[in-house]
């Protein structure tokens, strides 16, 4: 379709506006625009000229939000967003667009099923996984995240074609290089180093080996910009997207597991190994690959979740720290120190961070402070109050019984997690105060990624040689 | 003549299923089509039609497909169902029970009015004055 006439130029600005309606499909739109060019074709024929013709057919045709309000009234599905039946796939429109859909779920589906093979590949060297304690146990338990995060980097390394893009020309070292060599790390400093009872420190790489692969999975993502502070910001916005959709695909697999155990419980056969050696494993790991798809499909359609539960949560965190604080006052009893104790504030923490997190990404940093920024400062400072108590409490512990790996960490994760929080209430309180930007909170959040990453991969290689490896 | 937002909505679903009854076809041709039946009097915002037609559809009296027109573009062209034609039969049926319903009452209203209408011989003389 040539747009050079101005007819035709004013023909595309009423087919975008009327694009914009969300009821109204292309199918539709088209059909509009047929009627309105047999209209102006029909006034021209009558002696009208083609911008008069154009004006009246536009007339006659009505007040387009009306038009599509009575398409919503019709067609009220349309409104709830459809994400995985791609939109346009009717009347053979869009169809680059819906062939790419299709081959991106052919990818992630293979890729997933990828994942959950490699899962079983060991077992044909007598790993056997649910070998209950012992080598297998260990050898799964250190390497869960090597078996599906390639598999979720080389999706999204598909995705974004790392491969042309920073292959050869400009930069010397292609783009997966880097991940590669991540992934390599990884897999040496899990399984190079052996491990002596009581596994404290392979406990610690079972725990931190994710977080530091994870970046490889952020390199993957960024696809060359991660120094970009706002490409990091998608990347933590995927993220979070990612564990609710994950979330949400494991509760459906607990219900199908759930029946199918029953039902065939119900004819006499007992499917549980099936079950737990199969399903459960090769399902949690290949739903990481596709719940990276479903977020990557969904990314402009639907509204993201994160944030939205993070509004929800921030006012009720606050309200229970604050409470706590308040009981601790009144009843005059301190933090019993126990390790398990320093792991759940360290996991508030955790909590808190990650609401600060989402509640920057989600929102515009052009308006001014609101009640919700004063909120999250009041969350942050509750939370260093409460954290102050356990950490004064933890130091004297350390000082009377010395060192272990646990407490270490522990004691390492809680000096980031705090550095993280002062930095982001000095910011809270410069901004409510109109001296600084918002802006600046998140590029402190977003620049501040890069040591969790280092903390975790720190734990990895240097703690089991510093504790003896046990 | 302007007629109302309601009737004119009432009127749509018969309308635009007798006009298919006569044949298939497209949106601009079924408005033409009820501007010469009305002699212009009937007019109806055209964007409204086509919500109206994908009622039809999904209600399964019409039946769409994209064809194209003498002019090569893309077009969308309804036909009627066989439900469609038995519809068309019920609501002509309903209409004609109105039709016949309100002629009635407009007969014996007219001819009470035209006898009202005739003044006494005094008014008439008020009339003169005024």
């Amino acid at each position: 379709m040539t747009s050079e006439t101005p007819l035709e130029t004013q023909i595309a600005l009423w087919r975008e506006y009327l694009r914009r309606h969300p009821s109204v499909r292309s199918s539709d739109v088209e059909e509009l625009e047929d009627h309105l060019r047999a209209q102006i074709d029909g006034l021209t024929a009558a002696g009208l000229a083609e911008d008069e013709a154009f004006l009246v057919a536009v007339k006659r045709l009505g007040n387009l939000d009306a038009v599509s309000r009575e398409f919503a009234r019709e067609h009220s599905e349309r409104l709830w967003k459809q994400l995985v039946m791609a939109p346009g796939g009717e009347d053979g429109e869009d169809e680059a667009a819906s062939s790419r859909a299709r081959t991106e779920v052919v990818v992630a589906v293979v890729l997933a099923t990828l994942a959950a093979i490699a899962l079983k590949v060991p077992e044909l060297f007598g790993l056997h996984l649910l070998a209950g304690e012992g080598e297998a146990a260990a050898f799964y338990v250190r390497n869960a995240s090597l078996f599906v995060f390639p598999f979720l980097a080389a999706y999204l390394v598909w995705k974004r074609g790392v491969w042309e893009r920073d292959g050869g020309r400009r930069n010397p070292v292609p783009g997966w290089v880097p991940i590669v060599l991540l992934f390599v790390a990884g897999l040496l400093f899990a399984n190079v180093y052996p491990t002596l009872e009581p596994r404290h420190t392979l406990a610690l790489t079972a725990t931190h080996l994710p977080i530091a692969l994870w970046l490889a999975v952020g390199l993957a993502y960024a696809a060359g910009r991660w120094c970009d502070l706002a490409r990091r910001m998608d990347f933590v916005r995927f993220s979070g997207e990612l564990f609710i959709y994950y979330s949400l695909i494991a509760l459906g697999g607990i219900v199908l597991t759930a029946f199918t155990v029953q039902m065939f419980q119900a004819i006499g056969l007992d499917v549980e190994w099936l079950v737990s050696r199969w399903v459960l494993p090769c399902g949690a790991l290949g739903a990481v690959v596709i719940g990276a798809w479903l977020v990557e499909a969904k990314q402009s359609v639907i509204e993201n979740m994160a944030p939205v539960l993070t509004r929800l949560f921030t006012p009720l965190f606050t309200l229970v720290l604050l409470a706590f604080l308040g009981t601790m006052a009144w009843t005059g009893t301190g933090v019993a120190v126990e390790r398990d104790v320093l792991i759940g504030f360290d996991l508030l923490l955790v909590v808190v961070v990650g609401l600060v997190l989402y509640a920057v990404s989600a929102r515009d940093p052009e308006a001014p402070p609101g009640a919700f920024d004063a909120l999250q400062l009041l969350l942050v400072l509750a939370a260093l109050v409460v954290d102050a108590f356990a950490l004064a409490a933890i130091v004297g512990r350390i000082s009377d019984f010395g060192f272990s790996a646990n407490k270490v960490a522990a004691l390492g994760e809680n000096v980031v997690l705090l550095v993280n929080l002062v930095g982001s209430a000095w910011l809270y309180a410069r901004f409510l105060r109109g001296r600084g930007s918002f802006a600046a909170l998140e590029r402190w959040q977003t620049a501040y990624l890069p040591v969790y990453f280092a903390w975790a991969w720190w734990v990895v290689i240097a703690f089991p040689p510093m504790f003896g490896f046990r | 003549m302007d007629i109302g937002k309601d009737l004119v909505a009432a009127s749509a679903t018969p309308l635009v299923l007798a006009i298919l009854a006569e044949g298939d076809s497209y949106g601009y041709a079924i408005l033409k089509r009820v501007g010469e039946l009305s002699d212009g009097e009937l007019t109806w915002t055209d964007g409204m039609l086509y919500p109206v037609l994908h009622r039809l559809e999904r209600l399964g009296y019409v039946e769409a497909r994209w064809g194209k027109s003498e002019t090569g573009r893309r077009r969308r062209y309804y036909r009627l169902t066989q439900e469609g034609r038995a519809q068309l039969e019920e609501q002509r049926q309903q209409w004609q029970v109105v039709d016949a319903t309100l002629r009635g009452i407009w007969k014996d209203t007219l001819e009470r009015s035209s006898e009202r209408l005739r003044p006494a011989p005094g008014l008439r003389a008020a009339w003169r004055t005024t």
